[in-house]
């Protein structure tokens, strides 16, 4: 079982892309290392362009690129390209509708004893707040390939966020069920009848599944929904999922508030009430720590999360 | 018509549009008519038929609250109706917002926030190099938008990308909306300032003045390997004693009785000029 960074995936999707297509461009703010794009630089140095240490810059550019003609991928860490370029972000890309695609590296608090000014625990509320700027969080390699693939084939604007490092496939190479801007059920659980229907982005979805596993040997059926498409949110999926369920279970690595977790609650409050429950980031500056360290510290692991619908069980 | 006297009907078709939505921002509007003219009559390539063409010359506004300026020039290019612009500019529901709206044609980007202009051209006109096209690429700011930091940020890339295909105008009209733009945050040694950032500096002494604008971006052209910025002197609510030089005029529709006082000056001179 290979391990291979999101990030790196895209590299690879992206310079598969560029051997036909002139017009794909990368632009790095000095974070072509840290991106994992050093390969896409060397290969195609033409289509390549660097801004220097000035995210701002980097969205800017990459618009003013786009607007002529160019697939632009702005390639930086998530932190400063969800905040520091938030406005470029907003008025370059969405609102001025260029076909750029903001991929945000080492986001959440991957970058760990880096510190809060290194983390994005805000880019899902910052980015979907903006109309017209969609909001990706794949799980695992496989997956940041085909969301890689298809978003290749549109013009519209993007944010996708990818984290540092290697994580355990969700998915097997060869069966990646992928359909664009539709969730992933990862698990069914039990089709008369789920106890708790989970749903999770990013990384939070293999402990998702992992703990629908560690559920199910206690006799309590769960689902997992692999919620990559944070905006447009697959609603109905979601719909779907918390109808068959008692409770409801989210889980992100994000802050509380304005991620996934707000998001889903939106449509299930609306349109199935359930009693649900957000796994989350704190509302604070997070422990130091590697990223496993501190999703153990918060019980944002399979523990964790089976632990919490356990808990919402048996308070129903 | 001449440019000369094109410049102060528009501004009169200005006034109009600016009385017509209540509102507008009609000192700068008034300042950077000539540039916006001597671009759009004269030096640029862009037109109706090929605003679709990669190889059509490009500009952005970065100082996009002029707007009310750039529907007159617009509207006289032939890319919008002018009198439906007369008719919703700032109404309700109206597609005509006080910033440029890419949703209409012949405006390539939305801006407004200041500071974004010069980095998205630094974008275009790295593109056109990319592509080896031979157009050229044009973003006017205003004086007090060079405090914003991300417009340094693109000058350096500019010169890193060695852009001689991009032309910014810097509107110097010296006021802003709290006074006079020394006062609020000064730079009077501009020439300076992007000279070491590695651009080609011209100053146009009168940037009112369609001749020396037209001189200025002719020399812009035969500069190689770097990019130009023109420091165009202008003078903030140009056209009529009653606006010229004020900082109150920065924002501000006129009453009727200025009204009539502004369009009688620029009647006047747009008379003298024909």
């Amino acid at each position: 079982m290979g391990k291979t960074a999101n990030k790196q995936m895209i590299c690879e999707v992206l310079m598969e892309a560029a051997k036909e297509d002139r017009n794909i461009v990368a632009l790095c703010s000095d974070s072509r290392g840290s991106g994992s794009f050093t390969p896409f630089a060397d290969t195609y140095p033409e289509q390549f362009v660097e801004t220097g240490i000035a995210e701002q810059n980097l969205v800017s550019i990459a618009a003013g690129l786009a607007k002529c003609g160019k697939k632009a991928y702005a390639v930086s860490p998530a932190s400063f390209l969800s905040t520091r370029s938030y406005e470029q972000c907003k008025v370059d890309v969405a609102y001025s509708n260029t076909n750029v695609k903001l991929i945000g590296i080492s986001g959440g608090i991957s970058y760990g004893a880096l510190g809060m000014s290194h983390h994005s625990a805000q880019d899902i509320a910052a980015m979907s707040a903006i109309p017209n700027m969609r909001v990706y969080i794949p799980s695992d390699h496989l997956q940041t390939a085909e969301l890689t693939k298809a978003l290749l084939k549109d013009e519209k604007p993007a944010y996708i966020r990818v984290g540092r490092n290697a994580v355990d496939p969700v998915y097997e190479e060869g069966n990646v069920p992928f359909e664009m801007d539709r969730a992933t059920v990862v698990t069914e659980g039990n089709k008369d009848g789920n106890d708790v229907a989970i749903i999770a982005c990013g990384e939070m979805v293999k402990p998702a599944k992992d703990a629908a596993e560690l559920l199910e040997k206690e006799g309590i059926h769960a689902s997992v929904l692999d919620m990559y498409c944070v905006k447009p949110l697959d609603e109905a999926a979601v719909v779907r999922a918390a109808e068959n369920a008692k409770v409801v279970l989210t889980a992100e690595e994000h802050a509380p508030f304005g991620g996934l977790g707000s998001m889903v609650a939106q449509v299930v409050g609306r349109e199935c009430p359930r009693k649900i429950v957000n796994i989350a980031l704190p509302d604070a500056p997070v422990i130091t720590g590697t990223s496993k360290e501190v999703f153990d510290y918060y019980g944002m692991n399979a523990e964790g999360i089976a632990a919490k619908a356990k808990e919402m069980l048996g308070a129903e | 018509m001449n440019l000369k006297a094109l410049a102060y009907q528009l501004r009169e078709d200005t006034i109009n549009i600016i009385c017509a939505g209540k509102a507008g921002h009609i000192g700068g509007d008034m300042s950077v008519m000539e540039v916006l003219v001597e671009l759009y009559f004269d030096q640029m390539n862009i037109s109706l038929e090929n605003m679709d063409d990669p190889d059509r010359d490009l500009f952005v506004l970065s100082k996009g609250h002029s707007m009310e300026a750039y529907y007159a020039v617009l509207a006289e290019k032939g890319f919008l109706d002018k009198e439906d612009v007369l008719e919703n500019f700032s109404k309700f529901g109206s597609k005509y917002i006080g910033h440029p709206n890419n949703k209409l044609p012949g405006i390539e980007m939305n801006s407004g926030s200041l500071g974004h202009g010069l980095p998205v051209c630094v974008g275009m006109a790295k593109a056109s190099k990319m592509d080896h096209r031979n157009n050229r690429v044009y973003v006017i700011m205003g004086d007090g938008e060079l405090a914003e930091g991300s417009v340094w940020e693109g000058a350096m890339a500019a010169h890193q990308y060695k852009l001689d295909n991009l032309c910014a105008v810097v509107d110097r009209n010296r006021l802003q909306i709290s006074g006079n733009t020394e006062d609020v945050m000064g730079h009077d040694d501009l020439h300076e300032r992007f000279r070491s950032f590695g651009w080609h500096v011209i100053d146009v002494a009168d940037g009112n003045d369609i001749d020396q604008l037209h001189a200025a971006f002719e020399e812009a052209k035969t500069v190689e390997g770097q990019p130009t910025v023109l420091i165009a002197n202008t003078v903030k609510g140009k056209g009529s004693s009653i606006m010229e030089n004020k900082a109150n005029w920065h924002h501000k529709v006129p009453t009727e009785e200025e009204y009539q006082t502004i369009m009688k000056d620029l009647k006047t001179a747009k008379e003298a000029l024909e």
